[in-house]
Formats: structure tokens, C-alpha cells, sequence
């Protein structure tokens, strides 16, 4: 009764707190939501995050002469691109493979990336594009998927997930953000793949790749792609086709990392180095036989570039 | 004449030189960053520090736009303090990561001009290095260096840290973690080196070290000369900064 009495009384001691806070957040664009442990996601009861933006006539053109390096490839703030990312459903599941090089111009930034965002313990999200706007937004995805899950006592479908995102990024059309992505996971449906970009694309399939070295991937994954893939196969075309676009693409490569989607949920498979895929392959995993993915082992003494070991020992000795 | 409105282009950034580095051991982080603040070709002091304690086991080092970073790290303080008064107690540093992702990601239209580098000591008690994009993009790593000369000091670190192009002998191995006293000389020698071929880098070096509780790196480290410790808290964690001078021409 007396937090009624309260809630409509202008002298209490609560009335009294909510004027200065009201007074307060006129003063500071930071509402008392901030305050606690919500960690600037606190404003998510008010619908999508507030953006500060420059108080100028062409906000958006004001944001491409400072950060896009196509425009002009001296400007300040450099956003970390190029990538190659792949994800296909099969028999088995959804195999999600990703390279871990991040560029900014020709400098390689990082070479250990996660491109895969882990939303939740059945959904996948990728990254290709601008780092910061895959890892926030799917982050953001996340939060929203386990508001469903409270709300609705089941969990999100992978199609309404990825329609979420390319909702919420569609309404930002022509600010300037920068995604490809492949949300993935598994539903009540089975399996599921979802493309979803910046543009406001999203497509349903079974096979996709996303990057700069995205040409060079499909080329080894729609040679190798069957439904009736194993699981050991599966993860070996996934691994190969990161490994084709690391050799390929100078803004891909460093190491694959590789992920196995099934009823139960995701699981990380590893982590391959593609430098020692192409000589020593991919270490003792299912699914890979012999050495190295390089075509050295493939040549080696039938070119003359590539002699023998027998003939090399000997032709030092002829000369 | 035409009758559309002419736009200056509004240009609010600039360059402030500098570099920043930072490295986790196992129980210890180590923060460093040069004090040369330039424009251009003119050095507009020669002690402006860019790596500030936030708690006893958190250290943030802020690189590229000087106003942007010192006004970034005055936010950052701010909010941490409501934390404090919120929680009664320090944020964490996987936190405070993420609350600065949040922070840079709001300005994602009118992005802060800097390079962040988070050191500290995680909740478990390991050494922690969280590195991040202008506009929030973030990961925990070993190791890290930004700003001018990052060019020149991260293949350096990938070296001697991650042992890179390196072989390790018949039967032996490479430690995962480096222990602190192998660790400040490469700090510093990072630093010369970059002095020595960078315009931008020199002056003064500011070196924060974040111990864990009990480390075993304690001994070691209150031998060096010139230390200072800024340890606020009975929390476990200890900060401590060592000043050096590096060439000024």
C-alpha cells in the first residue's frame, strides 16, 4: 500500500529520488539504467541503442571520409576487413569454417581472429566485413535470442534469429555499416544456414562463403560438396577450402578455425595453422589422410623443379 | 550561381603519435607506452602519458587522437566509479573489456579516434591483454602493440613472445609463459628500438605492471630501480609503474 501511495506522492522521499534523476539525465545522455552491472546494454528495455552522431548536414559522408579505405586509403581510422568464411549443411549437421587474418590496408592487423561469434550454445554467427559491427550486433543478437527463449519458453528458430538481424541492420541502411554473415545453427527444422549483409540481403541455402577469398573457397567446396558428406569428410572439405583461400588471398590466411553444428549444439573442432596445412596438413584428425594440402607432395619428381630426393642427393655430385 | 548549401568538411581528428605495447604473463600484465606527444613534425610535449591505472587490476593504454583518448579514459573512469558505488566492489577486467566495446561502439558515426589496450588481472588470477578497434571491436591476446611504431614492435614481439620463425632445440619446448624479469627487458628494449627508428616515438617510458595476488614476480620487480607502486585497495592485486628515459631528438 505504501509503494502505491508512494508511486503518485510528489513530496516522498522516492518522488523526491526520481525528479533528481529525471534532472539528472538531462544533464548526461547516460540514463540510471547505465548505473549496475548492465555494462551500456542497459538501455535495451528502450529498444535499440541511442548513437552519437556528428551534429553536421551529411553525417554519413562526414563518417566514409574518415574511415572507409576505398574512398581514400589515407584516412585515419582504419576498420579491420578482408576474410574468407564458409558454412555449408549436410547430412551430418553445419560445418562453419572461418580463416583468422584481420588487414588494415596491407599491414596484417592480427592474425588470430575469432570470426566466429559464438551467440549462443545453438547458434553461430560469422564475421566478414567490419569487425566491430559483426561482434556487436550478433552480441546484441544474442541478448535479444534469450529474451525470446524467456518470453516464449522455447528457443528462437534460426530463420527468425537471422531475420532479427537483417531487420535491425536494414534499419541502419546507408549509415555506413559493413557485414556479411552466415547465421547458423539448428532448429526444430534441422540444420540451417542464413546469410544475412548490411544491404538487407538474407538468403536461405545450404552452402555459402563470404570474403575476399570467398571465390577461391567455393571453388574447393562445390567441387567436394555432397548432402551425404560424413562427418569426418565434412570437416576435412571445410578445412580444405579455408586452407585453398589462406594460399590464394593475400587479406586471408594465418590459421582455419573450424566448428561442427549438430542437434545438440555447436562444438569447436580446432584450430589449424594454414601454413602447416600446406606442408605437414592438418595434423592427425578424422577425416584427413596424407600429408600436406600443398601440390609439392603431388609434383615431387615429376618436374624438374622438383626432383626426387634420390636424384637431388645425386646431381651435386655429377656437377 | 548554384543555389545548393555548401559543406566545410568538418575534419575533428588528428594525429598524436606514440606507441603503446602491452604483454600478460601468467600471473602478471605489463602496460608500457612512450610520453612524446607530436603533430606532424613538432613535438608538443615530451610527457603526456598515455597508460592510465583504472583499478588495482586494470590498466587501459589509449593511443591516436590524444583529446579523443584522454576524454575516452575520463568516460571510461566515470563509469567504473558508479560500479563501484553501484557493486561495492572493482569491475572485473572481462568487464570492463566488454563495457568498452560498448563505449566505442556507440560513437560507431563519430568514431573515437583511438587504438585502446586493456592489461590487468583477470578474475582467475592470469595475466590478461584485451586489444580494440576505434569503434569496439575486441580480443584477449598474449600480446599487443599499437600506435606509430606498432610496425616495428609487433613482429619484434612475435619473435621473442610468441616464439615465431623460431625452432626450439632437439627435445626441448617453448615456455608458454615468459616470467617478468625476461619480459620488462624486452618492454624496454622495444621501446629504444622503436626510439631509435621512429620520429614519433622517444622522451620519456611509462611501464605499469599489474601483479596477481601472491605473484611470484614480487621479488624481482621491487629490486627494479626507480618503481613506484599505486596499489589503491587490500584486494590482492598490486600496481606498480617504473619511469624511464628514452633518446629526445
Amino acid at each position: 500500500m505504501n509503494t502505491f501511495v508512494d508511486r503518485f506522492s510528489t513530496t516522498s522521499a522516492v518522488s523526491q529520488l526520481r525528479r533528481a534523476q529525471r534532472l539528472a539525465e538531462e544533464e548526461d545522455d547516460i540514463s540510471d539504467v547505465a548505473w549496475g552491472s548492465q555494462a551500456g546494454f542497459g538501455n535495451i528495455m528502450k529498444g535499440a541503442p541511442s548513437f552519437n552522431v556528428p551534429d553536421i548536414p551529411d553525417p554519413t559522408s562526414f563518417l566514409r571520409l574518415h574511415t572507409d579505405d576505398h574512398a581514400d586509403p589515407s584516412c585515419r581510422i582504419k576498420i579491420q576487413h578482408g576474410t574468407t568464411t564458409l558454412a555449408f549443411r549436410f547430412q551430418g549437421g553445419v560445418i562453419v569454417a572461418v580463416d583468422s587474418r584481420a588487414t588494415a590496408g596491407s599491414y596484417i592487423a592480427s592474425g588470430t581472429v575469432k570470426k566466429v561469434i559464438e551467440i549462443n550454445p545453438y547458434l553461430l554467427g560469422t564475421m566478414a566485413g567490419g569487425a566491430a559491427d559483426c561482434q556487436y550486433w550478433e552480441t546484441y543478437l544474442g541478448m535479444h535470442c534469450r529474451l525470446h527463449e524467456l518470453r516464449n519458453r522455447e528457443r528462437i528458430s534460426v530463420s527468425a534469429a537471422s531475420k532479427y538481424l537483417s531487420n535491425l541492420v536494414y534499419s541502419y541502411k546507408g549509415m555506413g555499416l559493413s557485414m556479411g554473415t552466415m547465421i547458423c545453427g539448428w532448429d526444430k527444422t534441422g540444420p540451417a544456414v542464413f546469410y544475412v549483409d548490411s544491404d538487407g540481403t538474407r538468403l536461405k541455402g545450404d552452402l555459402f562463403s563470404v570474403g575476399s577469398g570467398s571465390t577461391f573457397a567455393y571453388g574447393v567446396l562445390d567441387q567436394g560438396y555432397r548432402w551425404d558428406l560424413t562427418d569426418e569428410e565434412a570437416q576435412e572439405l571445410g578445412r580444405r577450402s579455408i586452407y585453398a583461400a589462406g594460399h590464394r588471398d593475400a587479406f586471408s590466411g594465418n590459421t582455419c578455425n573450424l566448428y561442427h553444428v549438430k542437434e545438440d549444439g555447436w562444438k569447436f573442432i580446432g584450430n589449424y595453422d594454414i601454413s602447416q596445412m600446406h606442408y605437414e596438413g592438418p595434423g592427425d584428425v578424422p577425416g584427413h589422410v596424407g600429408g600436406g594440402f600443398g601440390y609439392d607432395l603431388r609434383v615431387e619428381g615429376l618436374t624438374s623443379a622438383n626432383p626426387p630426393p634420390a636424384a637431388a642427393e645425386v646431381a651435386p655430385v655429377a656437377a | 550561381m548554384s543555389q545548393q548549401p555548401t559543406q566545410q568538411s568538418f575534419n575533428p581528428y588528428t594525429e598524436n603519435g606514440g606507441t603503446i605495447l602491452a604483454i600478460a604473463g601468467a600471473d602478471f600484465t605489463v602496460i608500457a607506452g612512450d610520453t612524446r606527444q607530436s603533430e606532424g613534425y613538432s613535438i608538443q610535449t615530451r610527457y603526456a602519458p598515455k597508460v592510465f591505472r583504472l583499478t588495482d587490476k586494470a590498466t587501459l593504454a589509449v593511443n591516436g587522437f590524444a583529446a579523443d583518448g584522454n576524454m575516452f579514459v575520463k568516460k571510461v573512469r566515470q563509469r567504473l566509479e558508479w560500479y563501484r558505488h553501484a557493486h561495492a566492489k572493482d569491475m572485473p577486467i572481462r568487464a570492463i573489456a566488454r563495457l568498452i566495446q560498448t563505449m566505442l561502439y556507440a560513437r560507431r558515426f563519430f568514431p573515437y579516434y583511438v587504438y585502446n589496450i586493456l592489461g590487468g588481472i583477470e578474475e582467475d588470477g592470469t595475466g590478461a591483454v584485451y586489444s580494440f578497434d576505434p569503434v569496439g571491436s575486441y580480443e584477449r591476446e598474449a600480446c599487443r602493440a599499437a600506435g606509430a611504431a606498432q610496425s616495428l614492435v609487433q613482429p619484434f614481439l612475435d619473435n621473442q613472445i610468441y616464439f615465431k620463425n623460431q625452432t626450439a632445440a632437439p627435445g626441448a619446448s617453448f615456455p608458454k609463459h615468459l616470467p617478468l624479469s625476461t619480459v620488462l627487458p624486452l618492454v624496454i628494449d622495444s621501446f629504444t628500438g622503436a626510439t631509435e627508428r621512429h620520429i614519433e616515438v622517444g622522451d620519456g617510458l611509462e611501464i605499469y605492471v599489474v601483479l596477481a595476488n601472491n605473484s611470484s614476480s614480487l621479488q624481482s620487480l621491487l629490486n627494479m630501480r626507480g618503481i613506484q607502486e599505486l596499489t589503491a585497495t587490500n584486494d590482492g592485486e598490486r600496481v606498480f609503474v617504473i619511469r624511464k628515459e628514452l633518446k629526445r631528438d
